[in-house]
Order: C-alpha cells, then structure tokens, then sequence
C-alpha cells in the first residue's frame, strides 16, 4: 500500500463483471490496492509493488509477508502448528530445514554468498514458488498468496542469510542523538526526506496555522479577535526581519491554548473512545450508571498536565493507591467502564467471562496496543502473547467489587469542598436535632402507654374507623391494626406490631414535643436531599474474595477444566522479579508505564501523533503488534516514546514538542510531484487535512453562532433527538427530555452516550457506540452528514442564532454583513464570486419570506432560544439561510 | 462503472484524488476512503462501491429480506411438532437431556416437559407439518424450506441477536446487512444498501433492539444499515426544518455546493467532490424515501394480500415496503418484529404474534412470486434462538424458556429448494440431532446464494483476516439449494 506508484494505465469501460477473472479472485482481502486494482483492471501485483530493496531487513520487507501469509499455521500458537514448523523462532525455522540455503552461514550473514547461491534448496523457496497444490505454500485453500515481489523478499533474505530481528515493538525505544537546539520531530523527519529525496512544503498561512491548532487542542474555531491579535503579533507576514517575531508570536500562542481549560476537553474526547467511557451499560436494557465524574477527570488530569503514568495508574488501580484519595478513586472508574447486562436470565459465569475478557481487551488496547482478543481462545496467531498471559492479565482484576449480572450500585459520592462542607453541615445538623429529639422520646413513649391503656380501657374508636370517617382504605386498615395490637400485652407483640403502633402514635395522635420532631424530620430530609443530588460514580473496590481465574479452554465458560491463574504480567515482555506474594492491579499499572514496557509509550504518542497529522506514524493504531505496521519513520517514533518517559511522562510537553515542530506548521496543500512521491503523506513533507471528529462539528456550529455553554464538566446532557430514537428500548422503555437552558448547547462530548443507541447526529459523522475501545473511528463521508447539517434542530437553531448575531452586531450592507460572517465562521474574507453566491440566495430568500410571513415565523421558531423581537422576521428567515449555508460548508467541518 | 468515473473526471485525476485520500485515511482498511471518494454520482446507476470487484461465485440472490421475530419464536408452536413431547406434557423432563447444559431463566428450576399447545397440519404437496396458527405460511410449503436443526452459541437475547447478525457476540463487529452491501455494492439510487424496518407486537412489553444490529462495525460507515421509521421523518433528520420548503432547500443545496466547488478550486480536495455528491444524494433521498414509504398507491388488492393498510407501522406494511425497497435495488432488507419473547402467556399471546405475521410472509413470498422477484430475492424467517421443550411457570401463565440447542426457521427463493424439511431434533425436540447446523453455515449459505465465497471474504481488522462466518469450519448448506 506504501509503495504505490503515481501512474494508472489509462483504462475505459470494463465490464464489472470482467474485472477480475475467476482465477485471480481466489484471494478476496480487502484493501484498498486491490481495490483500486479491481477498479481499474490492474492486476494487484504490478500496481502495488516498488522494486525489492538491496539489503532485506526482516521487521520491514520479511515479517509482514511471514506473518500475514504463514504465521497462521506456522506461527507463535502450538495448537494449530502444521508439520510441526515454525517460521517466527529462527532456531526452530533453522532445525526444521525450512531455510536451509541460509543455514551454513546463521552466525555470520556476510558470509553467506557461496552456500546461498542456491537458495532453491531451501523448504521455503521451493514451495512459494512452487505451482504444484500439494507443495505450493502457501497452500491453494488458504486463499492467502504471495505476490512477486513477496516471493523475491523471501528468495533474498535467505540469500542474504535469513537473519531475523526481533518485533519492532518489543525491542525497547532507541532514543536518536538529535543535534543541539533543533526539535527532534523536525530533525527525525528531515533525516527521512533527505534520504528520499524529498522536499517540504512551503509553512502555512497564519489563518492556517491558528486555526489547526485550535482545532487539535481545542477543539473549537478560533474567535475573529483571537485571530486578529495572533496576525498583529505575527507582524508583516512578508518582512524576512519578523520571521523572528513571527515565531515568537507563534510559541506565545502555543502557551496560550496550552493553559486554555477546553485543551482537556479536546483531549478527553479521544481517550474516553479508548477507554469506552459511555453513560449506559451497553447490553439489553442498557440503563444508565454513574460515571459522568470521570470524564470530568480526564478532562481535568489533561489540563493539570498529570504525568501520563500518574494518570495510568489511578485508572488501574486507584483504589490501591497507598495516597488515594477521591480523585484518585474517580480514576478508578476507569475498571467499571465495561459492558455489563441486567437481562433476566443471564447466567453469572458467563458474564463473568465476558468482564474478564472486555478488561482485558481494553488494557491491550489502551496501553500496549496489543490486540489481546484472540488469545481468549488460544494462543495469539500472530503475536507472542499466550492465552495463558490472556487470562493471567484478567485475574489481575478479579478483586474488584461488582455485581456481575444486574443494576450497578449509585457508586462513590464525588463531593466539591464546598459540596463536602455543606454535606458535613447538614450531617453536623442532623445529629443535634436527632439528640434532642432522642433525648424527649421516653416522653412520648410515656405518653403512648398512657394513649394506649385508655384506648382500651374506654374502647375509643379511632378517627380513621368512625361512621363518617373519610380516612383512605390503607389508613383505616392501619386503624384496625392499630386496635388489634393494642389489646396485647407488650411482651406479647412482633417487632413490627410494635412500630405500627409506635408510628400510629407518634405521627397521628400526639403533639407532645412536636418541634423536637419536626426539626429533625426536616434535618433528616434536608440531609437526604442534599446527598440524592451529590454526584456519584462507580468506582474500584478492592474485595479481599477474589474471584477464581481459569484459563477457559476454547474460551468456554461452562467448561471449568482449566488450570486456575494467577496475575501475571505478559510473559514475552520484561517485567520485574515479585516473589512472596501475589500481584496486584498497581503492579500491573506501575509496570504498564515503567521502562521495561515498550509498547506504552510508543502506543501513546503515535495516538497522538494521529491526532495532529491525521494518520498513526504506525497506521494501525490499535494494534503495534507482527499484524500492524512497522512505522516508515519509527527513529521518530521511538524518539517521542523516549522523550515521553524521559520528561517524566510530561504530555504537554509532548504535544508542545509537536505543535512547535515546523513539520506540524507546513502546508496541507500538496502539488502532484509530493502526491506521487508520497500519495499517503507518511513521511510528512507536509501537512494534512481532514474532516473534524463529530463532538466538534457540533462544537464549531454552536461556537459560531454564539450558543456554546463554555462551561467544562458536570452531569451528561441531552440535545434535541428526534422524538421515537428510543423506542426500541425496554425495560423501562424511556422518554427522552431534551435539556433546556444552557445545558441544550453544550460541547459535543458532554452527550449523554446511549451505547446501544448513541446520537444519531454524532453517530453520522462516525462517533462510535463505545462498547469496544476504539483507538480509530472512520472518517466516512455520507449522506447521512449532509441530512443533519441541514435539518437537524441543533444546527437550524445555531443557523438562526448566528443569523441574529449578524444583524445586530454588525450594522451595514449586505456585502459587509456577508464578509463579517465570513469571519466569524472562517476567519478570512469571502473572495468575489463566494460573494455573489451568497448575495443572489439572500434575495431570493428574502423575497419569498416577505411574502410568506408564516413560512419565516415558523422557521424562528426552531430552537429553544428566543430570537429578538426587535428584528424583522422576514430579513432573520433569510439570513439564517445564510448563516445555514456557512455552517454547511466543507471548508467550516475541515481541518486543514 | 469506469465509464461513469469517465463521464464525471478524468481518470487519472480520481486515481490521484483517491491515492490523496487513501493517505488521509485513518483505517488499514482504506475503503472507508475509497467509497467516500467514489461519491454517489460514481455510485449511483451501477454496483460501484463493491469490494468483490464481480462476485465469486454465480450469483443466485441479488438482494436479501430477513424477516427477525425477535425474542425467539418457540419451535414447538411453529414449525417442529413432537408428539412426544406431547404424550409427556407435564412430566418431568428426562435428566439426561438437560444435565449440565446451559439455561437461562429455568437455571435451578424443577423442568416440566410442555407438549405443542396448538395442533399441527400438513400443507403442501410437500406435506410439510406446521402449525395451524400459520395457515397462510402454510399455503406457501412448497415454496419454503423449513430447517429444524439450527443451533445457537447465545442464550441472552443481546449476545443472541449480535451473533445472528454479526457471527460475534462481541459487540463492533459489522451486521451481515453491511457485509453484504460492502461486498456486492449498492445497485439502488438515493436509497441506502442496507435498510431495517422494525415492528412490535401489540400487547405486552417487548425485548429491547439496539442500533448495533444493524450496524457496520468496523467496515465503512456507509455500509451501516439506515432505519425506516413510521413515524416521524422516516429517515432521521430527512425532513426540511418547518419554514423550509423543497424549493428553497434545493436553494440552499446547490449555493453550499457552488460554494464548495469554489473551494475545491483553491485546494484540490478529493474529499470536496464527496461532500458535493453526498448533499445532491441527500437532497434526493428528500424526495424519493417519501415516495418510497407512500403505500397508497399500492393496489387494494395488495394491501389485502399483505394485511396491512397504509400507515399503519405493521409488520405486514414492513413487508410490503420490503418488496418496494426490493424493487428499487436495495440490497439487504431486514425486518424486526418484537415480543416473541413467551416465558409466559404463551397459549395466549403467541397465536397473536402468529396472526401478525403469517399473512404478511406469504402475501410476501406471493407477491415477489408475482413479480418474478422470488428467483434472485432471498427470504429467511429466523429468530434469534429457540425456546426450551420445558415450560417455565414462574413468570405467569406457562411458557417456555430461551434455548440454544434446537430452533426452528426457513428460508425462501433465490435458489432455495422449496417443500424441503431440513434437519430435525431429537424425540423432545430438545437438541438438533441430524443435519445439525449453525448460524455460521447460515451465513455461509446465504453469503454462497448471494455470489459470495464465504471463507475467502474478509477484512483486515486488529491484526485478523476478519469474516461473517468467524474464525471456525462453516458449511454451505448445499442440501437445501438447488
């Protein structure tokens, strides 16, 4: 896929049936070379290949073919080992004569030229190149084949004496020397154009520039008057002299958006896909739980620049913490995150095997990369983690307190100070009313005997049961009780026949002491108020009854044949010596982000690397393992990793590192000799542009229009839905009240996240449902995205409010209105003919609306917010088509 | 289809534009990319967008109607009579049956055998035995092939209804309606590929259905199956905000696409051309999905065939729409019909169910008859898995509990032998005992019907050659097809 070439054969009309012929379609993998391949008729092997290197390196040019075409059955996992080869060990590749033109020579490769003259007496050559069935590999019915160049690879590596490097990602981080005062990123990829030939872009334009790194920080567009100050500051963008003052200008506003508290925000939303975060439980009834308190602490631990490893560990293990705290505790929702079901019938051990295997799943993905799946039936297929190192990572959580089938408890109350001031006031109110009130009930105890022996001794009829009494069913059954009880002796009574009458008493008959006890049923009910509306959050306890780990055979809970496991850290991996005891979820945190993990760090920073170039340095970000991609540039890679860990896991000096970097600052437009040069832009000779993540496409509108509530945090929030979403939801089924005030324009992620429903305007532009971690979403381009810009309430509304902000705050012709709007939404002023455009449709609009005045009223009505009365409804209709228009545009929900 | 590039762009320009866009592309995948750059002006009109290039296999379906009681019809009402079972209603179910298995809501309960509650006849020249209360099905025998012996791996209906979908329990994997539009393409204009209709019985409180059912997991967004409401805007956010009329929007339309095209100018994005072709498909869809779900038209005589009245938001107006979706080239059609879910009231509430759907399947299966639409049309009755051949009692009035072992479906059309038993289950119906098959040979099956070679179909997804059809044996159900 890297090494396409630029030129296509120029080919017309093929019959779509005629495209691949039946015999080329024994493989069917889906990528996009093959695709392009199928589209254009061009056989698969000439338009994907570049000419075999000199000197084969075994991460670059042989592993990849080993492991997507023989590891399968000649790979890591025993079970499925065909004839008894493995070709991923090289001792056991040298012992089984698979390679054995490279044999002779195994200590020294340079040596290897006389004896590899003949690489055909290798197992491995003659079989790929074979067209027999029997021999061929690899074979027919595996639907796998090697392409030319893949044969010639293998040929010349055991040519060249087959030698085998360790997975790039398992070896640690090598930290290059970069030269004194350069920026590592720039000095990495310079090394890499040179080498390439390649030549960077020219730098963006301010507007550009401020604007991408709005978007990647912040998440929001910048005001027209941020951007105004940064061009003043910038100076004259033509003088040579101000390069200088450019930059100064340019490190003042890094700083700037840095300490701006909406940085957390735009970095939570990429970790809470990581980590799954979502408001409901996911399987069946999928009811809500508790964890808003943790977004709000991702978000807070970005902006306070937590130590990346701080932050890992009070995720993982919070709660085991020798210093934890509330915060600390919070962080340890981060265990409670996964899907869980309160379907009747659901049987526990099965859903304890699916807890198990989802903390698993997410500690691969989120940390390590590693794809942990598989090995929760067998032994991974492609990389070295056992499935005993599957289930030994899961026991690390079989403390944790929970139930496994059926409601989640409210969870930890996640109190302010002043929210735990005024809780211990009322706790502190409470307990004084309830002494005085204790200290007069033996009165009324004294008084109800006295009541209680007249009753009787007169045989008083009580209110509730009197001829003419009014007194509901329950109260008059009550009464009758109350009669019957009284009758007995004390020692004669239940427990709970005494509360009747002792409750009948004390609310119904007497007014002894009645201050006493109305002051403390008011502290009472005051303190409970007060403590229903505190936030709570499920978080990790640790229970000293663990539950029992087997290693489940095939996967299957119901099979309990197997062995019990203990916690243990991946066994392919360093890791500290522990004896005498067992370990815990902090040595799992502590070694996740110590030095003898290699796959934390680099995990990490090529997430982040994606979210300011738009693509992984290695482009499979969710799995670094022999299936991924080697990263063309990992010196770079592994220079961020170390430089990660060296500053202390210090994350914004990291994204400082790389915003700062010229190569974040070059252009994202690029001529056709870059395009063909490097179609994919993995060696960033410039920049990138894509589309916003769909919490920020709602960001953008609201910012624009003036309706973003700014305010960071808090309970999750429903915007507008069409009515009927949820229909198909039971057990309730529920209404959806959309919010009203400033709660209805919040930023996207501050939704409520319905996993088995998620909004159906961020589900258009690729949110994902966060039931599995999700280190990538789609970038899709669908019609769907057009229907919601378009109609959905959020955005008319933000259309019409902003259409109002036009009229009112900027007086003048329409031509200048037009160019004011144009910097609100793009920060630049409209060329000509986007002018004309938008003058010729505010005519016709306008004149359709002065001659339909109820089209235009209904039109204002869309929205919660008013619109001001003092604006002609006519001019506001039409201008909000404007402002609709703006929104809509490609250029407004793109980040270049 | 390369004509239709040819008549939009030059050639070589979309190859460039593609190659640009494919390195912007987040996923390995990559065809997230390219189906965005194809745009619906190079979709519409051909089977653009396929993943297969031309299908493996001779294509046999061209579209798929899966019809989903869901909550899990019982086998023993419906369509696999045991006369045993019968003669020992109200005894205790043999130990040797159930030991050690797998239950759900009976998990330490004393387990009653439960006889058919509803008399069974033979239909057809076939003489297939089915239920009375499916007369209408029963009229269509000789068309339908009834499999007795299907299992399941998923005894909660969630984890049910996502392994039938999806092959996986876990939840991210692509519903097999994306499969399919993924691999063959779409053929219709302004219509979606994959489409869900969803449909509850009258009456009680049904089992919940997450979007997840229908969605496209890990394959492009495009392929995610789009829900047609009966009420409301049919398709979320279809309708032009009040205020707005079709005049004005198209207005609106073409100024953002004159807009974007000036942008398009400056900076030569592929991704600028998608975004044109995807509002001038939105604006289309405005018109045609309306005229699509107005049924009014339709001939009496249809609506009777069916039994169902425009508007209505029935199962049988859903099968009605299904053929519509059908002939306008919608690839895979998928109908939900909730609350099959009898642990209770089952004597009483599951010939209601019945009396929903019986009617509207074979006026279905008719009508596409009809039209000639049978032959490379795909129907498949299915619920997402079994019930118990024990009863359940504490939950009301008898019923029986979900099960895994054995359940009963059909499928029809498209080379579907019809008049055809397939399979069968033991003498209590508890396990299927002959021509035992999964739901992965299901998807095989259906997958071989619609062109497709099951076990060479895959993306790459974490580092797996991902398919339908799993990483286990599946079997093409060659028995059952012509």
């Amino acid at each position: 896929m890297v090494d396409l070439p630029y030129r296509f054969p120029r080919r017309t009309a093929i019959p779509s049936n005629r495209l691949i012929s039946p015999k080329t379609m024994t493989t069917i993998h889906i990528r996009p070379l093959v695709l392009l391949a199928v589209l254009f008729g061009i056989p698969e092997q000439l338009s994907a290949e570049s000419p075999v290197p000199d000197k084969i390196l075994f991460n670059r040019d042989v592993r990849p073919i080993l492991s997507d075409n023989c590891f399968f059955c000649h790979g890591p996992d025993a079970n499925h080992r065909q004839a008894d080869l493995r070709l991923d060990v090289r001792e056991e590749a040298l012992k089984s004569g698979a390679l054995d033109a490279a044999k002779p020579d195994a200590a020294k490769p340079e040596a290897a030229k006389p004896d590899a003259a003949k690489p055909e007496a290798s197992g491995i050559v003659a079989r790929i190149f074979s067209d027999k069935a029997d021999v061929q590999m690899p074979p027919p019915d595996s639907h796998k084949k090697l392409s030319a160049r893949q044969k010639e690879i293998l040929k010349r590596w055991i040519e060249q004496g087959a030698v085998f490097q360790q997975h790039w990602s398992y070896e640690k981080p090598h930290k290059a020397e970069i030269p004194t005062g350069q920026n590592g990123v720039d000095a990495l990829v310079h090394n890499r154009l040179s080498e390439l030939g390649l030549k960077p872009a020219s730098q963006a334009d301010r507007r550009t520039l401020i604007r991408r790194l709005y978007s990647d920080l912040l998440g929001l567009p910048p005001s027209a008057s941020e951007v105004d100050t940064f061009l003043r500051e910038s100076g004259d963008a033509n003088s040579e002299l101000s390069a200088t003052k450019a930059d100064t200008a340019y490190l003042a506003l890094v700083d700037r958006v840095l300490k701006n508290p909406h940085f957390g925000e735009r970095m939570a939303i990429h970790w809470l896909d990581v980590v799954r975060f979502a408001d409901t439980i996911g399987y069946h009834s999928d009811n809500p739980r508790n964890v808003w308190p943790y977004r709000d602490w991702v978000i807070k631990s970005f902006n306070d620049n937590k130590p990346f490893d701080r932050f890992s560990i009070e995720q993982i293990a919070g709660d085991l913490l020798p210093d934890k705290s509330q915060e600390t505790l919070v962080g340890s929702a981060f265990n409670r995150l996964l899907l869980s079901t309160e379907e009747g019938g659901a049987q526990p051990k099965d859903y304890e095997a699916r807890m198990l295997t989802d903390r698993v799943r997410a500690i691969g993905a989120a940390w390590m990369g590693q794809t942990t799946g598989c090995a929760q039936c067998h032994d991974h297929k492609f990389d070295p983690f056992k499935a005993r190192d599957f289930y030994a990572l899961g026991a690390f959580f079989a403390d944790i307190e929970e139930p496994i089938i059926g409601r989640r408890e409210d969870g930890m109350v996640v109190a302010t100070a002043d929210q735990q001031a005024q809780l211990a006031k009322l706790d502190a109110a409470l307990t004084d009313a309830k002494t005085k009130r204790d200290a007069i009930l033996p009165w009324i105890d004294v008084a109800q005997q006295q009541w209680e022996s007249d009753l009787v001794a007169y045989d008083i009829i009580l209110p509730e049961l009197a001829a003419d009494a009014k007194a509901s069913d329950p109260d008059k059954k009550t009464a009758k009780q109350v009669v019957e009880i009284v009758k007995k002796a004390d020692k004669d009574r239940k427990p709970n026949e005494k509360t009747i009458v002792q409750t009948y008493f004390r609310n119904k008959v007497t007014k002894l002491y009645q201050s006493e006890r109305d002051a403390f049923a008011v502290a009472d009910k005051e303190r409970q108020a007060y403590f229903a509306q505190l936030p709570k959050c499920i978080v990790s306890n640790s229970s000293p009854n663990k539950r029992t780990v087997r290693l489940l055979p095939r996967g299957n809970w119901m099979d309990e044949s197997g062995e019990i496991v203990k916690p243990g850290l991946p066994s392919y991996l360093p890791g500290p010596k522990v004896e005498g005891r067992e370990l815990t979820r902090l040595d799992l945190a502590q070694w996740l982000v110590s030095r003898d993990n290699p796959l934390t760090a680099r995990t990490v920073m090529n997430r982040l690397w994606k979210q300011c170039f738009g693509m992984g340095l290695s482009k499979v970000l969710d799995d670094l393992g022999a299936q991924g991609e080697m990263p063309p540039n990992l010196a770079l890679l592994d220079w961020l990793a170390c430089e990660f860990m060296d500053s202390g896991w210090d994350f914004k000096h990291m994204v400082r590192t790389i915003v700062t970097s010229e190569t974040y600052r070059l252009a994202s437009t690029a001529n056709a000799d870059q395009l063909a040069a490097d179609p994919y832009n993995r060696e960033h000779a410039r920049q990138s542009a894509f589309r916003i993540d769909a919490e920020l496409v709602r960001d953008y509108a609201l910012a624009i229009s003036g309706l973003l509530a700014s305010d960071i945090g808090g309970p999750s929030v429903k915007p507008y839905q069409p009515d009927g979403y949820w229909e198909n939801l039971n057990f309730p089924t529920r209404d959806y009240p959309s919010d009203k005030g400033t709660s209805q324009y919040r930023r996207g992620l501050y939704t409520w996240w319905q996993r088995s429903f998620p909004h159906p305007s961020l589900l258009a532009f690729d949110a994902p449902s966060r039931e599995e971690c999700c280190s990538e979403r789609n970038r899709s381009n669908i019609p769907q995205q057009a229907l919601v810009l378009l109609n959905d309430p959020t955005y008319v509304e933000a259309a019409r409010v902003f259409a109002a902000r036009i009229l009112t705050e900027r007086p003048g012709t329409p031509d200048e209105r037009i160019a004011w709007a144009w910097q609100q939404a793009l920060q630049r002023a409209p060329r000509d003919e986007e002018l004309r455009t938008m003058r010729g449709l505010l005519d016709q609009h306008l004149e359709a609306y002065r001659k339909d005045a109820k089209s235009a009223e209904d039109l204002l009505k869309i929205g919660f917010s008013p619109s001001p009365e003092s604006l002609d409804k006519a001019e506001l209709a039409a201008w909000t088509h404007i402002a609709r228009v703006l929104l809509n545009l490609h250029e407004s929900i793109t980040r270049t | 289809m390369v004509t239709s590039i040819g008549s939009n762009m030059d050639v070589e320009n979309v190859a460039e534009n593609r190659r640009k866009f494919l390195g912007r592309s987040s996923q390995g995948l990559g065809t997230v990319a390219l189906a965005s750059m194809l745009g619906p002006s190079v979709l519409n009109g051909a089977d653009v967008g396929n993943s297969l290039g031309a299908a493996s296999l001779p294509q046999k379906a061209k579209r798929v109607i899966w019809l989903s009681m869901a909550g899990g019809p019982s086998q023993f009402e419906t369509f696999d009579y045991k006369p045993k079972l019968a003669k020992m209603s109200g005894e205790p179910m043999p130990e040797s049956f159930t030991k050690g298995q797998q239950l759900a809501q009976l998990q330490g309960q004393q387990l009653l055998c439960l006889g058919p509650q509803f008399p069974f006849s033979r239909f057809g020249t076939c003489q297939t035995e089915i239920s009375t209360l499916f007369p209408y099905i029963g009229s269509m025998a000789d068309d339908i092939c009834l499999i007795r012996s299907m299992t399941t791996e998923a005894i909660n209906h969630d984890p049910a209804h996502m392994f039938m979908n999806t092959g996986s329990q876990i939840a991210g994997r692509p519903s097999m309606g994306a499969w399919v539009t993924y691999g063959l393409g779409r053929v219709a204009e302004n219509l979606p590929g994959f489409v869900v209709l969803v449909s509850t019985g009258k009456g009680r409180s049904p089992q919940p259905i997450a979007a997840r059912q229908w969605s496209s997991g890990f394959l492009p967004s495009r392929h995610q199956g789009v829900q047609l409401r009966s009420h409301g805007d049919s398709v979320l956010y279809l309708g032009n905000p009040s205020g707005i009329t079709r005049d004005q929007q198209d207005l609106d339309v073409r100024a953002i696409n004159e807009l974007n095209r000036f942008q398009d100018s400056q900076e030569h994005d592929p991704e600028i051309a998608t975004r044109i072709a995807q509002y001038e498909m939105a604006f289309q869809m405005q018109a045609s999905v309306p005229e699509l779900m107005d049924i009014r038209n339709e001939k009496k005589k249809t609506l009777e065939l069916y039994g169902c009245q425009a508007g209505d938001g029935s199962f049988a107006s859903n099968c009605l729409l299904a053929r519509r979706l059908a002939e306008r080239g919608v690839r895979f059609i998928q109908l939900y019909h909730r609350d099959w879910d009898h642990h209770s009231l089952l004597k009483q509430e599951l010939p209601l169910r019945a009396a929903e759907v019986d009617r509207a399947c074979a006026g279905l299966i008719h009508d596409l008859k009809d039209k000639g639409m049978l032959d490379d049309t795909l129907i498949v009755w299915t619920g997402e898995f079994g019930r118990t051949p024990m009863s359940q009692g504490d939950k009301g009035p008898i019923g029986r509990d979900h099960h895994n072992k054995s359940m009963s479906m059909w499928l029809a059309g498209a080379g579907v032998r019809g008049g055809q038993v397939y399979g069968a289950t033991d003498e209590l119906g508890y396990a299927a005992v002959e021509n035992v098959c999964t739901v992965h040979d299901l998807h095989a099956t259906m997958l071989h019907q619609l062109g497709i070679q099951h076990d060479s179909f895959s993306v790459k997804f974490q580092g797996l050659d991902a398919k339908l059809t799993g990483v286990e044996h599946a079997n093409v159900l060659h028995d059952i097809l012509v």
